[in-house]
């Protein structure tokens, strides 16, 4: 009897290696401007090739300016050493034949967004890509996670990586939530729940009830995230929501496709399977959530207050250090705090879902005076496309929001999108390390819904 | 890569859980495409006052005296020792091109993020795991002797009349030693990749 994990697993090993290492086969590989370079500069240095040219696909995404328009000129970004990654990037993918979306596709955006709008993402793969947040299309049955450079440059030279069976986690999400609680509450209450480190060495699989009522847009928020929990691999089992997002989105003739989707349906764990860990979480009793400190697992409810400190708690120094950095005291009501920026992108939240939960809040409203930047950053070419035909980029732009072009934006700010030392940001993306938006910067991390209410009263809204 | 088998300098102790990849080189860095130096960014945000920026020569910028790699001994450390989840976050492996660039051979924590953790092998920096008792041990003799002594071979920590021992995968622990490269190794076998590829292929033609 076996979990999802390992039937993909088992499925993928080409080798076993001996004391637990393994040999395993690689199906996709996305590739982006910043770990990439090092690995095309290892296999030209062997002089190999990349082993299956049909397995990778390029898309620049961290360091793309995100006000370009159309025939965007990879001159004009005026970040020299953003253009220079852009450019490599480029160049690499010609000089090796790899299929690349570049910056003026219109299918160009955060690899994460673009691989499943695809169908480059599909399930029983293995999927890998030098980015943590790979994990995210595990929502399709998929093993994906992230790898480092050396890695990457071993996928392209061999299409395989060496590496060790984890261990089966899963995680029981159980009711119905608040209407104002999304996949990015609950995903934050998990992590909050057990810790940045509570998935290492893990695989988590999440499934109940409420996973199976998600959208694939909002199982996707809750793999990207497995990796602030310390899991490098997030799954959810296959089911007919998967089979629905995938029906116009791959390519195949009728048998072929019939003889997928049979493998498919086999993609989730047995019913007796052996997981060596196991929790349930009732969502109905999350809150919206809203993290206060300089790590993801640093979350509270909306409604509550910054922590108090503890001298004797083995967390006081990472937690004064947390405090001090935020610009926060002890005990403070979350909802006193005054924001000046608010970030809507990221791979975590920029897909159409998230944007027209965005919309609803603002509609017809207008941004607080105390807020001095509010972006709106669409994961892909396609998303942007879809929110425009439906009108959403002018209710955004109406209220004040900043509608940009693809890529990971405010995230990390490798672009010029950045905070200032001191800002307060409500982000819906998925780190609030210190300065990991822009040096001294503040990051709040919530869902779409409420970054938008942030927008609009310029602080967490009271009830 | 050199080869070697012991660890001994200096150690400092960051104190602090869950210190993350973009707290030991930030961002900016990121932009470059080379695989080498790191060194003088590492914990950038923490060892400067001012802001990160590729192009401005790390002569010119503000240290921050406060911080334990910017004071002698440290600034010579081999070895770090901190909380846990070292290395959580972003895959970048800058982060262990940072350690390994300023001269960090060790990091010693209760526990690693997991993609770190394997980015470390690949660069001879070895990641030592301890539980809170031994991890408290060291910490205690560090904070007296500021030196420490490992042995590779023996899988221990000497410490005066004890040796405290760690446990690490010996076949990743061999990479770190020989300094052998991962590729050259599985293309030995490349006729069972070559065999596994078309029969999956043939199987899951969708695949391709
Ligand atoms: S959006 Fe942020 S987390 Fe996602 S890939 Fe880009 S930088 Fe990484």
């Amino acid at each position: 009897m076996k979990t999802l994990y390992d039937k993909l697993w088992d499925d993928h090993v080409v080798e076993d290696l001996g004391s637990g290492d393994h040999l395993v086969y690689i199906d996709r590989h996305f590739l982006h401007e910043v770990t990439s370079p090092q690995a095309f500069d290892g296999i030209s240095k062997k002089n190999l090739k990349p082993w299956r040219l049909a397995a990778n696909i390029a898309i620049p995404d961290h360091n793309v300016p995100t006000a370009r328009g159309q025939n965007f000129e990879l001159e004009s970004i005026e970040d020299e050493v953003s253009k220079i990654q852009i450019i490599e990037l480029d160049r690499n993918c010609n000089k090796f034949d790899i299929p690349q979306f570049d910056i003026n596709s219109e299918k160009q955006g955060i690899v994460h967004v673009v691989g499943p709008e695809n169908g480059f993402t599909l399930p029983g793969m293995t999927i890998v890509c030098g980015d943590s947040h790979t994990s995210t299309h595990g929502a399709f049955a998929a093993l994906s996670m992230g790898i480092g450079t050396s890695e990457v440059e071993h996928v392209l030279a061999t299409q395989c990586l060496r590496i060790k069976k984890l261990k089966n986690f899963r995680i029981n999400l159980l009711g119905c939530p608040r209407d104002d609680v999304t996949s990015k509450d609950v995903i934050l209450y998990v992590i909050r729940s057990i810790g940045t480190d509570g998935g290492t060495g893990h695989a988590i699989e999440f499934s109940g009830d409420y996973i199976s009522s998600l959208s694939m847009e909002s199982r996707m928020t809750i793999c990207n995230m497995s990796i602030e929990a310390g899991a490098k691999v997030g799954l959810i089992a296959f089911d007919k929501i998967t089979e629905s997002y995938l029906s116009d989105k791959v390519q195949l003739d009728k048998s072929e496709y019939d003889n997928a989707l049979e493998y498919w349906k086999s993609l989730s764990s047995d019913s007796n399977a052996k997981f060596d860990k196991e929790i349930d979480i009732d969502v109905s009793k999350i809150k919206p959530q809203v993290s206060w400190g300089t790590s993801p697992e640093m979350t509270s409810d909306y409604d509550s207050c910054v922590p108090e400190l503890d001298q004797n708690s083995d967390k006081y120094s990472t937690y004064k250090k947390a405090i001090e950095y935020m610009g926060l005291k002890e005990r403070e009501k979350l909802s006193d705090l005054t924001f000046n920026k608010v970030f809507v992108g990221s791979c975590t939240n920029s897909r159409i879902e998230d944007l027209r939960s965005v919309a609803a809040e603002i509609k017809d409203k207008r941004i607080s005076e105390s807020i001095e930047e509010a972006l709106i950053v669409p994961g892909s070419g396609q998303v942007k496309l879809q929110a425009e035909k439906e009108g959403l980029d002018k209710i955004f732009i109406e209220a004040g929001f900043s509608w940009r072009d693809p890529g990971c934006s405010m995230c990390l700010g490798m672009n010029e999108d950045k905070l200032s030392p001191g800002d307060r940001c409500a982000s819906t993306s998925n780190r609030n390390f210190e300065g990991r938006q822009g040096h001294m910067g503040r990051t709040h991390l919530v869902s779409p819904m409420m970054a938008a209410r942030i927008a609009i009263h310029g602080g967490i809204p009271h009830e | 890569m050199s080869e070697f088998k012991n660890i001994s300098g200096i150690a400092c102790i960051l104190d602090i859980d869950n210190i993350d990849t973009d707290q030991i080189i930030p961002t900016e860095y990121l932009k470059s495409i080379k695989k080498f130096g790191f060194g003088e960014f590492l914990f950038d945000g923490w060892r400067y006052h001012d802001i990160a920026n590729i192009n401005t020569p790390t002569s010119s910028r503000s240290l921050n005296q406060d911080f334990i790699l910017n004071q002698a001994p440290f600034n010579e450390s081999k070895i770090i020792i901190t909380g846990k989840n070292f290395g959580c976050g972003s895959s970048r492996e800058h982060a262990v091109w940072a350690l390994r660039d300023f001269g960090i051979e060790t990091v010693i924590a209760e526990s690693f993020g997991d993609i770190f953790y394997n980015n470390c092998f690949k660069n001879g920096v070895l990641p030592i795991v301890l539980n809170q008792d031994k991890l408290l041990m060291v910490k205690d003799h560090v904070s007296n002797e500021s030196k420490l002594h490992i042995s590779l071979v023996d899988k221990n920590i000497v410490i005066k009349n004890e040796r405290i021992a760690f446990e690490v995968d010996s076949g990743m622990l061999d990479m770190i030693i020989t300094g052998q490269d991962e590729v050259d190794i599985t293309l030995s076998i490349s006729d069972k990749i070559k065999s596994y590829e078309s029969n999956r292929l043939k199987h899951k033609p969708w695949l391709n």
